[in-house]
């Protein structure tokens, strides 16, 4: 359902690199990166902002019953972690067993593939999370 | 602002069902809803319709159109609302908007979604599109598991249990096996849902609402006129609608909706009632896990305590408040873009005494609380006698 090259493509810089956005009326910033600031809106100036690579666990669950392209990867750990500059993101939980998850680990980001379209579909990469050392 | 009020309610069996077409749903919700009001269709004049993917789940779109044709009532207007599963009671408010304005006298608003006809996996899919596909469904993100990642930090903030969740599932089997509309007439034991598959963990498959076939309709009249053409019109005396981020990571807190607590709020001032005063709600039970956080931003229990009043038996039919009567979007069914008008069937229902075995005594105030994905639309409307 997502052959949509556009949208895997599009988003690259976003999604590879972490850059999300910052407001500079009020100092609050956004992943993915927003065009208006909620706060602010007209008064609000937001520019791009690398966002940081590390965070913790906020909430997690194993899901048993993937999504359509997942299969290969199911069960799978996902997570929303809270980066230090107050952002969630959803993410994936990598290369680490469930009991070792928990509310409150530390986790890093990592640059993994998400999904592929069939075998010679395109690949679609972005980031996933990784327990912290 | 003119009264409004519902003279006539009908909806289809929900279920599996293979035996009728979208547009044979469609038919039999609305001759029900045509011959409930005594009024003759030629009365009505503009339709209102919800329907969340029909161009997933069937490649037909134009669904405003198909209704109206279907109700054999052209060439009035006809117009699709979308808002995920809450597309129904969006349609519903439209419907008020449009009587309340003066614009229109009688118009009739429905709510119909087939889902049946793919696979179960592509029915995912497609209710996938709720939420915000881009950065969550992207990532693997499944309805149920941007719910499983609300219940962890319900019970991690506020110590609700996995029990108590699937206490919900129970009640709602139990108050379903009381109505004949329903999808699942049968009740269930607290162990059977507990021993239940895992779909995405805490959430098991009796956490879960089904997938469904269904359809139900409205028909909306202004008030003094429903009064004289009508022996019982029940009273549209709230109908607020509020909005919250696309994508559930953004959201401020996970054990709550705010737009549910937005609508609530100001569902409550326009009726000038408070959540006591309520005696039947239905509420939008996507996940068990939903019922109770809906509960709670209603006001009908304080954060983090509708766990324990579950528990207690407080939301069962003719206790402290009855909950989802008419079973729920777990044991009723849940055709996305049909549950929103369904539960205001139920909620009419229950004020005319029409409840059957699943009636709730002195109902003089019945709410409903309808959600769009995992909380960026919700409404809540309130009714009465009028």
């Amino acid at each position: 359902m997502r052959d949509a090259l556009p949208l895997v493509w599009r988003e690259i810089p976003e999604r590879y690199n972490l850059i999300g956005s910052t407001c500079e009326n009020c100092k609050q910033e956004f992943f993915p990166q927003r065009l208006i600031c909620p706060n602010c809106r007209r008064k609000g100036n937001l520019v791009p902002k690398k966002m940081p690579d590390e965070g913790k666990i906020f909430s997690f669950t194993q899901v048993h019953s993937g999504a359509k392209g997942f299969e290969n990867e199911t069960p799978y750990t996902l997570a929303i972690v809270e980066m230090p500059n107050g952002v969630r993101v959803l993410g994936h939980i990598v290369d680490a067993q469930p009991e070792k998850i928990e509310i409150g680990t530390k986790v890093k980001a990592v640059f993994r593939r998400i999904f592929a379209e069939g075998e010679e579909g395109i690949i679609a990469y972005g980031f996933k999370f990784k327990v912290a050392d | 602002m003119r009264s409004v009020s519902v003279i006539g309610v009908g909806m289809s069996k929900f279920g599996e069902r293979w035996d009728a077409s979208f547009r044979q749903l469609v038919a039999e919700a609305g001759i029900m809803a045509l011959k409930d009001s005594k009024i003759d269709g030629s009365a009505i004049q503009a339709v209102f319709g919800g329907c969340m993917a029909s161009g997933r789940f069937l490649g037909q779109e134009h669904i405003g159109a198909l209704i109206v044709d279907q109700l054999g009532l052209n060439p009035i207007a006809s117009t699709r609302l979308e808002a995920a599963c809450a597309s129904g009671s969006v349609a519903f408010r439209s419907g008020i908007m449009a009587v309340a304005s003066g614009m229109y006298d009688m118009v009739a608003v429905g709510g119909v979604e087939k889902m049946t006809e793919v696979s179960v996996e592509d029915a995912a899919t497609a209710l996938g599109g709720a939420g915000d596909q881009e950065w969550e469904l992207f990532q693997g993100a499944t309805f149920p598991a941007l719910y499983a990642l609300m219940a962890r930090r319900h019970m991690k903030e506020y110590g609700t249990t996995e029990e108590q969740m699937a206490l919900c599932a129970v009640k709602n089997h139990e108050n379903g096996s009381k109505n004949p509309y329903a999808q699942y007439q049968n009740k269930i034991t607290l162990e059977t849902a507990m021993n239940s598959a895992v779909i995405a963990s805490p959430l098991k498959l009796f956490d879960c609402s089904p997938i469904s076939d269904g359809a139900a309709v409205a028909i909306l009249c202004e008030t003094s006129k429903a009064k004289k053409i009508c022996e019982q019109p029940i009273e549209i005396i709230a109908s607020a609608q509020a909005s919250d981020t696309l994508a559930l990571a953004q959201r401020k807190s996970l054990t709550e909706l705010n737009a549910t607590k937005v609508a609530a709020k100001q569902a409550f001032e326009q009726a000038k009632l408070k959540p006591k005063d309520i005696q039947t709600a239905e509420v939008h039970d996507c996940f068990t896990i939903a019922e109770i956080m809906a509960v709670e931003d209603l006001g009908f229990f304080e954060k983090g305590k509708a766990g324990k009043a579950i528990e207690a038996g407080e939301t069962k039919l003719n206790s402290a408040i009855s909950v989802n009567t008419s079973g729920g979007l777990k044991a009723c069914g849940h055709p996305v873009g049909a549950t929103g008008v369904k539960q205001i069937v139920e909620a009419v229902w229950q004020l005319r005494g029409q409840g059957g075995q699943r009636q709730a005594n002195g109902v003089e105030h019945a709410l409903t609380h309808n959600v769009g994905g995992s909380g960026a639309t919700a409404t809540v409307h309130i009714f009465k006698r009028a």
